[in-house]
């Protein structure tokens, strides 16, 4: 998968601005030969408890996401949240928790309130397991990014 | 004095982007149905790859799936029972979640 610059810094920031609770967004781009990545649109975690561990974007505020992309002509392609103090791997919640294959889930690991690493991560078809995807960082395309409020 | 019609009426569902390599890439489907439940009856009979993706072991819609009709998420309505009529529009909409560590209580 590809992803702006841009968007990689946006999420770092999220991320860091969120800790030690998990952030958690919206990827906006085009689905081609591979996911492109062009925007992240930060989104509340709505999460009612245990936002350090647990992150959740309510169908209502996707639905809304999804039809501001839509008239820009733009595709939701995946999601991305954060891992605070702990490594950028997808956990058995993320797993049982998976909506569908397609989408690019990012996880954005977070150490003692500093970005760290960011990973890439796809549904298998079976829904058994992530497979990992290589992440290749485009320099500036004119993206933009921005809070959904 | 009879009010039966005999024209299928038809609904339109949105297919979410990710789920179209299911629906051979079709953006939206038109579906006969009464019912939220007929709609998608019909819909994973057309396309019975995307049920696992819509449905749990149990037949039921998995918890993070919400159907719209329109603006409405049918749970606020009659949920799969919602009674649907031609012009209508479906979406499926997720929500997502999940998290770092698994909670032992």
């Amino acid at each position: 998968m590809q992803i702006t610059h841009t968007t990689t810094n946006a999420i770092r920031s999220h991320a860091a601005a969120t800790y030690p609770e998990e952030c958690c967004g919206v990827l906006l781009g085009e689905f081609g030969q591979s996911v492109r990545v062009l925007e992240a649109v930060a989104a509340d975690n709505t999460s009612q408890a245990h936002r350090e561990r647990r992150y959740l974007i309510d169908a209502p505020t996707l639905f809304r996401i999804t039809k501001d992309a839509d008239r820009r002509g733009l595709d939701v392609v995946g999601f991305y949240h954060s891992h605070p103090d702990h490594p950028a791997q997808p956990s058995q919640t993320d797993l049982e928790q998976a909506t569908f294959p397609t989408y690019v889930y990012l996880i954005q690991s977070v150490l003692g309130g500093a970005a760290d690493d960011l990973t890439a991560w796809t549904l298998a078809h079976d829904r058994s397991r992530f497979i990992a995807e290589d992440i290749q960082e485009l320099q500036n395309e004119s993206p933009t990014t921005h809070g959904h409020e | 004095m009879s009010t039966q019609t005999n024209h299928v009426q038809k609904i339109k569902v949105n297919i979410p982007t990710a789920l179209r390599s299911f629906t051979s890439n079709e953006k939206s489907v038109e579906l006969a149905g009464s019912t939220v439940a007929d709609v998608l009856q019909h819909l994973t009979d057309r396309y019975p790859s995307l049920r696992q993706h819509l449905y749990d072991g149990d037949g039921n819609l998995r918890s993070f799936v919400s159907i719209y009709l329109g603006d409405e998420d049918i749970r606020h309505l009659d949920r799969e029972h919602t009674v649907v009529s031609h012009a209508d529009e479906l979406s499926i909409v997720p929500s997502i979640a999940g998290g770092a560590v698994v909670a032992r209580f």
